[in-house]
């Protein structure tokens, strides 16, 4: 290739880029955001054929529940097939929506405000009471477990004596830049950097670490690369002392009981077993289970097997 | 509504500049990712590969070497080294993953440029009484050059693209909207930030052909280094043409 | 390493879906790429538009492209077409430019004395350009076949289940051994499926054991071996 032609080569590169680019966008018209018919027999009873898709979030400990649920269902002769760590919420919705998953855990305040982003509910019985007419038509809730896993904002021991903060309300006195480090998606919702500045009159700058409040949020948290990390309040380590876990008085979080989403034609037949479990479930247990997977490092559908076994329900 | 326009609209949007996550930071942050491990790359492949070229030994361990890097996946090893050094210290894991990934590439620009040169040229050199060095950095080095920046070029289009991972351990970096964009169904956020990769890459690319054809020009205009092109054998010279297509 | 122990079942699982994962995009870059390389090495005119279009498609960066594709080509986002075809794209950019190169680096004193024996057009690339292009054809498809490899763990980030699972499960839970797992599973699938394309190699092309080949040819199929990688 003469140098003339390199030459030629690269302006061509460059005026294919935007083609290639124009002609892909070209072709993807349409909203990718509406819920595609994707062919299944969504809408008409697909449970009684095909076997109930479960999902779960790319998240370990909401993995095991979904992998409890697998294992009940099974055990009452339901055929389920599992399509776990899907992402995060607008993902594994739209795949609910969409029906290509049937069943999956939930939290019930998060999802609340998933829909109706202005809901005033709170508490346990309010966020439940408006869930159901909050879901999209042709998916339905069931009743919520007692276990709670919600967003929690924490900082170290040592950091909240200094400062004498133990409450997102104390923050407003403090002068110092604010870095809360999170979820990539966490920086976009209600209860992240916007809720902080809506409830709290705080701004903070914001470092998305993808670990879902796991080991890197923590190490970020100890060693001051960031200020305040979201850890979800089942994860065992909180129980260590090393953080303090900010009060939330303005209610800012809504409350996050696991609570099962599924497609509302398969509601009636999983509710009992879904039922029996979610009776059993309780934040201490959700935390175990969870200090199972962490500290033990057992997988997910061991965890499941010897809780539903301990329980009695398998 | 269609997705690029989308893409274009979330571009040109002011926020990008005034809102969280500003245009100008990621960028910063991905450049800065890429020259960073691009320059230390390069200090740990060029006299490796300088040493291979020049002595003719070790070619295959570098075959051998480039694929078992090639093998280890990085998404892996970033999230390994990052759990092992501290999300405090990401960025020395991050660095170190797209070393792996840049100094195969390097390392083969740099040996097949100097091996390239014309045997003659080296063996002439050799009866003016120059040293081993001053061979090495006087004659292979210059003539090898294109080839090198050609090495250079590809580890640079992989540390780029590569890059994208950052984001999730914390750095940032173009990776950011692409990760948002996943997580949220973001599609505007998405494109927008996979075309900023492409022309970040695009215009890298340029800018090292550029450095190419300089440095090319520069090896031809020059009448004392080694003999006028056309009375090389002509199977090497071709042979050398091909080569620098190779090593893109 | 107690959790290899305990995750057998996982780990056994995993690596073989991953290695399904993998297989149809190697298998389509090579289908696809080598009648382009062809094309590309045929008319001039093409090798151009052809090696740009590849080079550019290399650009985009994999996990963009996993999560554009849905949208683009219509199919549900949870669908495990969205990796194998993204990745089939991948494999196609890389090998078309290997392919190409291969039908280059054959010597062109033997294309000549072939057509001096009476060969002519199709008939000369089968007999002679084709077999000769091979080692280095082998060496891009070793590549493209590591390379895939290596980039379906980043599948995970979009909800497809492989190796790469336990890099961000093992993350989430800060268990080192599960991440080390999955990196040393994966580079065993990746030997595996290399000495496998080896094997394949020697078995086809007999004639590239012992003094054959060609220094040229090596070269450049040593040179493919080097300096290609994923993005």
């Amino acid at each position: 290739m003469s140098i003339r032609t390199v030459r030629k080569g690269r302006l061509a590169t460059g005026a294919f880029a935007v083609g290639a680019v124009l002609a892909l966008a070209a072709c993807g018209s349409g909203d990718p955001l509406a819920p595609e018919d994707t062919g299944s027999e969504s809408g008409d009873g697909g449970a009684a054929t095909g076997p109930i898709v479960i999902g779960s979030q790319a998240y370990y400990s909401n993995e095991i529940i979904a992998e409890i649920y697998a294992q009940a269902l099974e055990a009452d002769g339901f055929e389920v097939e599992r399509q776990f760590q899907i992402g995060q919420r607008d993902v594994y919705m739209a795949a609910m929506e969409d029906g290509s998953v049937q069943l999956i855990p939930e939290y019930s305040g998060n999802l609340l405000q998933f829909y109706d982003a202005e809901t005033e509910a709170r508490s346990t019985e309010d966020v439940a009471a408006a869930l159901p007419d909050a879901v999209p038509d042709g998916l339905a809730v069931l009743d919520p477990a007692d276990a709670q896993d919600a967003d929690s904002y924490n900082v170290t021991a040592a950091f909240s004596e200094e400062n004498g903060i133990t409450s997102l309300a104390d923050l407003a006195d403090f002068d110092g830049t604010l870095t809360v480090g999170g979820n990539a998606e966490l920086e976009s919702r209600p209860y992240g950097p916007p809720g902080l500045s809506e409830f709290y009159g705080v701004d903070v700058e914001f470092v998305a670490i993808g670990d879902s409040g796991g080991p890197l949020t923590k190490d970020a948290i100890r060693d001051g690369t960031i200020t305040m990390g979201d850890i979800y309040t089942a994860d065992p380590d909180l129980a260590t002392g090393d953080f303090v876990t900010l009060e939330d008085p303005e209610s800012m979080i809504l409350a996050q009981n696991v609570t099962p989403v599924v497609a509302a034609d398969l509601a009636e037949a999983v509710t009992p077993t879904l039922d029996a479990v979610n009776a059993l479930l309780t934040t201490e247990e959700l935390i175990a289970l969870n200090a199972s997977s962490v500290n033990d490092q057992q997988d997910s559908a061991t965890i499941a097997t010897a809780w539903l076994t301990d329980n009695g329900l398998l | 509504m269609n997705l690029f326009l989308d893409a274009l609209a979330w571009l040109t949007d002011p926020e990008r500049v005034t809102g969280p996550n500003p245009l100008a930071e990621r960028i910063g942050e991905h450049l800065w990712y890429t020259v960073l491990a691009l320059v230390v790359s390069a200090l740990i492949a060029v006299p490796l590969g300088y040493l291979i070229g020049h002595t003719g030994k070790g070619r295959q361990l570098a075959v051998l070497g480039s694929g078992a890097a090639r093998a280890l996946p990085s998404l892996g090893l970033l999230t390994i080294f990052t759990l092992i050094v501290g999300v405090g210290n990401a960025q020395v894991a991050a660095i170190a993953v797209f070393v792996i990934l840049g100094v195969p590439s390097i390392l083969a620009g740099a040996y097949a440029g100097v091996e390239a040169v014309d045997r003659s040229v080296v063996d002439a050199a050799r009866a003016m009484g120059m040293t081993e060095t001053q061979i090495l950095f006087r004659v292979e080095a210059p003539l090898g050059l294109p080839l090198l920046l050609g090495g250079l070029r590809s580890a640079a289009l992989q540390i780029i693209a590569t890059a994208v991972l950052a984001a999730y351990v914390g750095l940032g970096g173009l990776g950011i909207y692409i990760q948002r964009g996943i997580s949220l169904r973001t599609y505007d956020e998405m494109l927008g930030g996979a075309i900023l990769i492409v022309l970040l890459a695009l215009i890298v690319d340029a800018l090292f052909a550029i450095a190419e054809r300089v440095a090319r020009r520069a090896i031809g205009s020059a009448p004392s280094r080694g003999r006028p092109r056309s009375e090389r054998p002509e199977p090497l010279s071709t042979d050398r043409q091909s080569t620098l297509e190779e090593i893109r | 390493m107690n959790w290899v122990g305990a995750n057998l079942d996982l780990v056994v699982e995993l690596t073989l879906t991953h290695a399904r994962l993998s297989i149809v995009p190697i298998l389509v870059g090579f289908v696809v790429a080598v009648p382009l390389g062809v094309f590309a090495w045929r008319f001039r005119w093409a090798r151009g538009v052809t090696l740009t279009v590849v080079g550019l498609l290399y650009t985009i960066p994999s996990l963009a492209l996993f999560v554009l594709l849905p949208p683009i080509i219509g199919i549900s986002f949870l669908s495990e077409l969205n990796v194998t075809i993204a990745l089939s794209i991948y494999a196609v950019a890389l090998m078309t430019r290997s392919a190409t190169e291969a039908l280059e680096s054959v010597d062109p004193a033997v294309r000549g004395a072939a057509n001096a024996m009476g060969y002519s057009g199709w008939g000369r690339f089968w007999a002679v350009d084709l077999p000769l292009a091979g080692p280095v054809l082998l060496a891009g498809l070793r590549v493209v076949s590591v390379s895939t490899v290596s980039l379906v763990t980043v599948g995970v980030l979009v909800g497809s289940r492989n190796l790469g699972y336990l890099f961000m499960n093992g993350l989430q839970r800060g268990i080192v051994a599960e991440i080390a797992t999955g990196i040393v599973m994966t580079v065993l699938i990746a030997v595996a499926f290399d000495l496998l394309l080896a094997l394949v190699g020697r078995l086809a092309m007999p004639w590239t054991q012992g003094a054959g080949g060609g220094r040229r040819s090596r070269r450049v199929a040593r040179r493919i071996a080097l300096t290609e990688g994923p993005t």
